[in-house]
Formats: C-alpha cells, sequence, structure tokens
C-alpha cells in the first residue's frame, strides 16, 4: 500500500482529525476495566486473570511500537493506520468470538495480543507525518494527537458500560458488546486511512518558520547509540512514573488521605475526583505541548519536572491539612504526565530531525513501559508497607511522596543533560533529502 | 526549499472536508467530555 502524496491545495488541517481517528479509537485500551467485572461474574475468573487482556495489550504496544517503527517510516502512515485499524478492530473480533465459545485465552490473544499490535502501531502511525505538516508547531500537532489517546477511554469508558447494561453481561452480552466495539471502531478509524496524505518535500502550505527536511537528521540506529536517546529516555521514564503514581491510586488515594479528618471524601466524589485527573491529563497533552512550541522543549520538561517535584512536595508537607491544595496538586501533575507524553515527539524532532523520528519515538516508549511497572509498584508496596507498620490518613503515602520527588530530580538532570547531537551522527544531508524523494516517489 | 500544494487557503470542496472531519472526530469527543463533566462534578456534590 502506498500513501498518497497530497494534491494540490490538501489542506494540513485534514491530517489532525485523521490522526484522532485512530488515537481516539485505540486510547479505549484505557477504558477496559469496564469489562473486567462482568467477565469476572460469567466466566468464573479472578481480579488478576481479568486484567490480562490489557497488560498483554499494553506490553504489545510497547514492543510494537519499539520494532514496527522502521516499518511505519518506511512504508507511511496509511499503510500504519490500516495495520492499526485491522489488528484493533480484530482484535475485538476475535475477543467477541472467544466470549461467545467462553474461550478466555482467546479473548486474552484477540484483545491483547492481536488488538496490542494495532494499539502500538496506531500509536506512532501519524506522529511523523504530523511533524511533517506541522514544522512550525510540533509540540501542538502532536499534542493533538496524542490527547486523542487520553480522549479515547473518556468516550469508551460510559459507551462501553451503557452496552453492557443494553446487552447484558453474560457472554453472549459481552461478545456483542465486542462484536461492536470491532465494527464501530473499524468504521470510525477508517476515516484516517482515507484522509492521511504525507507533504511534499518542502514547506507544507501555511506553515511558517523551517522547512520540513532542514536542520540535522539522524537514523533511528544511530539515535538509540546516542547519550540524547536515553537521558530523553530517563526523562520521559521519571516523568510518566510521577504521574502514574498518583493515576493509579487516585480514589483510594484521596480517601485514605482525609479519611481521619472532619470531612472525609465519599466514594463518588473520589470517582469525581478521578475523573478531574482524566480532564487535567487531556488538558495538559495539547496546552503544555503547544506551550513547549513557544517556550522550548527543554524548558517545558524543566517545568514538568521540577515544578512537579515542588507539588509533590507541598503535597508531603500538607499532609491533610488542606483538600484543595491536594486536590489543585495532583492535578498540576497529572497535567504534567499528559504534557510529558505529547511533548516528546517534538524533542525528538528537535534532537535527531524527522528523517525517522516515527521509529526513534517508538523505541523510546519502552519508558513508558517501564514506568508503567514502576509507578504502581513504588506506591502499592509502600503503602502497603506503611499500612502494616500500623500507619493510616496521609502517612501511607508521605515516603511515596518523597521516592517522587527523587524520581523527578533525576529526571530534571538528564533533561539538563541534553545537549544537541554530534554530527558524527547525522545522516549525510544528500542521503537523507534522497531518502525522502525516494519516499515521495514510491507513495506517487 | 518548494513550497507544498498550492496556497495556504482551502478550496471550498477541501473546507466542507475539513469541516465533515472535524466534526467526525469532534461529536464522540464532546460526548466523552461531557461524560467527564457529569462524573466530575461528584467530586463537589458527592
Amino acid at each position: 500500500m502506498s500513501p498518497p502524496v497530497a494534491p494540490a491545495g490538501w489542506s494540513r488541517w485534514l491530517v489532525p482529525p485523521a490522526a484522532l481517528s485512530v488515537h481516539l479509537s485505540i486510547g479505549q485500551a484505557y477504558a477496559w476495566s469496564v469489562f473486567k467485572p462482568p467477565l469476572e461474574s460469567a466466566l468464573g475468573l479472578s481480579g488478576t486473570q481479568s486484567a490480562l487482556p490489557f497488560q498483554l495489550g499494553i506490553v504489545m504496544l510497547g514492543l510494537s511500537a519499539a520494532f514496527g517503527g522502521t516499518l511505519v517510516e518506511r512504508n507511511g502512515p496509511r499503510w500504519a493506520m490500516t495495520v492499526a485499524l485491522i489488528c484493533f478492530s480484530s482484535g475485538f473480533l476475535l475477543a467477541a468470538l472467544g466470549a461467545a465459545v467462553e474461550q478466555y485465552w482467546l479473548i486474552v490473544f484477540g484483545y491483547g495480543f492481536v488488538g496490542g499490535i494495532g494499539l502500538g502501531i496506531g500509536y506512532i502511525s501519524p506522529v511523523s507525518t504530523l511533524i511533517k505538516w506541522f514544522p512550525d508547531r510540533p509540540g501542538m500537532a502532536t499534542g493533538i494527537a496524542i490527547m486523542g489517546f487520553g480522549g479515547g477511554a473518556l468516550i469508551a469508558s460510559p459507551w462501553s458500560a451503557q452496552m453492557l447494561e443494553s446487552f447484558g453481561s453474560d457472554s453472549s452480552g459481552i461478545a456483542l458488546a465486542f462484536l461492536v466495539h470491532g465494527l464501530t471502531y473499524a468504521v470510525f478509524m477508517l476515516l484516517g486511512v482515507l484522509l492521511v496524505r504525507v507533504p511534499r518535500t518542502g514547506k507544507p502550505a501555511g506553515a511558517d518558520g523551517p522547512a520540513v527536511f532542514e536542520g540535522p537528521q539522524v537514523s533511528a540506529r544511530s539515535a538509540v547509540r546516542t547519550p540524547q536517546f536515553w537521558c530523553l529516555w530517563v526523562v520521559l521514564c521519571m516523568n510518566v512514573t510521577a504521574g502514574i503514581g498518583i493515576l493509579e491510586k487516585a480514589a483510594p488515594m484521596i480517601t485514605d488521605f482525609f479519611a481521619t479528618t472532619s470531612t472525609p471524601v465519599s466514594v463518588s466524589a473520589a470517582a469525581g475526583f478521578v475523573a478531574l485527573l482524566s480532564a487535567a491529563n487531556m488538558a495538559g497533552r495539547i496546552g503544555w505541548s503547544s506551550t513547549s512550541d513557544l517556550i522550548g522543549r527543554k524548558n517545558i520538561y524543566r517545568v514538568y519536572l521540577g515544578v512537579g517535584a515542588l507539588m509533590y512536595a507541598l503535597i508531603a508537607l500538607a499532609g491533610d491539612s488542606s483538600k484543595p491544595l491536594f486536590i489543585l496538586c495532583a492535578l498540576v501533575i497529572l497535567s504534567f504526565y499528559g504534557g510529558g507524553f505529547a511533548t516528546v515527539p517534538a524533542y525528538l524532532k528537535d534532537l535527531f530531525g524527522t528523517y525517522q523520528v516515527g521509529a526513534i519515538h517508538g523505541r523510546l516508549l519502552t519508558a513508558w513501559s517501564t514506568a508503567g511497572v514502576l509507578g504502581p509498584l513504588i506506591v502499592n508496596w509502600i503503602a502497603d508497607r506503611q499500612e502494616a507498620a500500623g500507619k493510616d490518613g496521609a502517612s501511607l503515602y508521605t515516603l511515596s511522596m518523597f521516592i517522587m520527588i527523587g524520581l523527578l530530580v533525576v529526571g530534571f538532570v538528564a533533561n539538563e543533560l541534553v545537549r544537541p547531537v554530534h554530527p558524527r551522527h547525522h545522516v549525510p544531508a544528500p542521503a537523507a533529502t534522497e531518502k525522502e524523494a525516494a519516499d515521495v516517489q514510491r507513495q506517487r | 526549499m518548494s513550497s507544498d500544494s498550492g496556497s495556504s487557503s482551502s478550496p471550498p470542496a477541501r473546507r466542507g472536508l475539513i469541516a465533515f472531519a472535524w466534526v467526525w472526530v469532534g461529536i464522540p469527543l464532546a460526548y466523552g467530555l461531557y461524560e467527564l463533566v457529569q462524573k466530575a462534578t461528584q467530586l463537589f456534590t458527592g
């Protein structure tokens, strides 16, 4: 399959909705928890077992983004979006079959393995193309797409819950819900496949600033051999760990924090807090990433990591004395968490150029997988230990907060160590240009 | 560097396509945000 080069008059404002149609779909992964209780009762599963499709999906996301990035660069965004559509939708269809015949392994394989490949390829599919269309505002462009990944769960969570309510929570109801998900997402993602176009070499219409392929260009193979890549890996890993630390335990955390005060937090208020955190996460993706176009990538990560550490320190020091302060600090931390995800493709573009930025981004996402394990592990393990030691309320989390501050400081130092890539890693200018020209020729 | 595909203003047919594409992704996103706001208000009322 060859993605067509944009014809004359093609607007670059058609590319963000193409990206959003994919990211809003695959973002469904974070709403998997809606299916957990029905699956547990219908198929007699434990909580750990019912989490398997999601966990395998996230592992496959990291692996397919890391190893499929070069293929995405070579074959273009339309190929990548088609693969994402086929894998993500057929993952749901296989899961539907698994639920219908009550074979749980088929649900794990379908949603987790096959669908997970769709998650990884879909996640990186529009990044490189958006950066090429918006060389003047790469942070905003990738922020829109990556905001969509956060938005996907907001859509899927109530939608899936309503569907299960209508179809029933037995195995046939779950199978029907999976089937409708698979078919609907296939149609929805089709818009992205049909609309996505790569710009011709040069400056896209309406873009200000430098042209697309100006500046140093580094291949994905060379990029992973540079200290800059690994500094950014640490930056992303630390920033995500700090965010997940709150996100993963948000509801029990706010309840525990104020349990011993005169105004404890109810279950429904805790659910509202979780929803507000999701809003901050989404707003941070588009807001902070767009801000990075104005103040620079290194400066915005100084804010994420430095102010993030300050927010954690405020929570730890204030304890249960102020609920508004706790909520405000948590919202700021979550906005930085989202911002960190959304800004990193533009940071990569600044350092390594647009030549293979999608593939480099895919490799960097292994930091996300690592943080996904690290963050919850730290907070849960410490909270359990503190509880066993007889502590309660805010003191259950104080040590976790200080560990998060330490991790953010490590990330801050790694960000300070980022320097321009040494010229010996650069792809010779004619080679990069020839590669882009060949891509355009092949795509015609 | 050469300039990409034509002028920065899109022809009328493209404007319709742009509007359609943004509505296509905007409607489900608006639904998700509406549900989110409903839930988030529980923090202050719950």
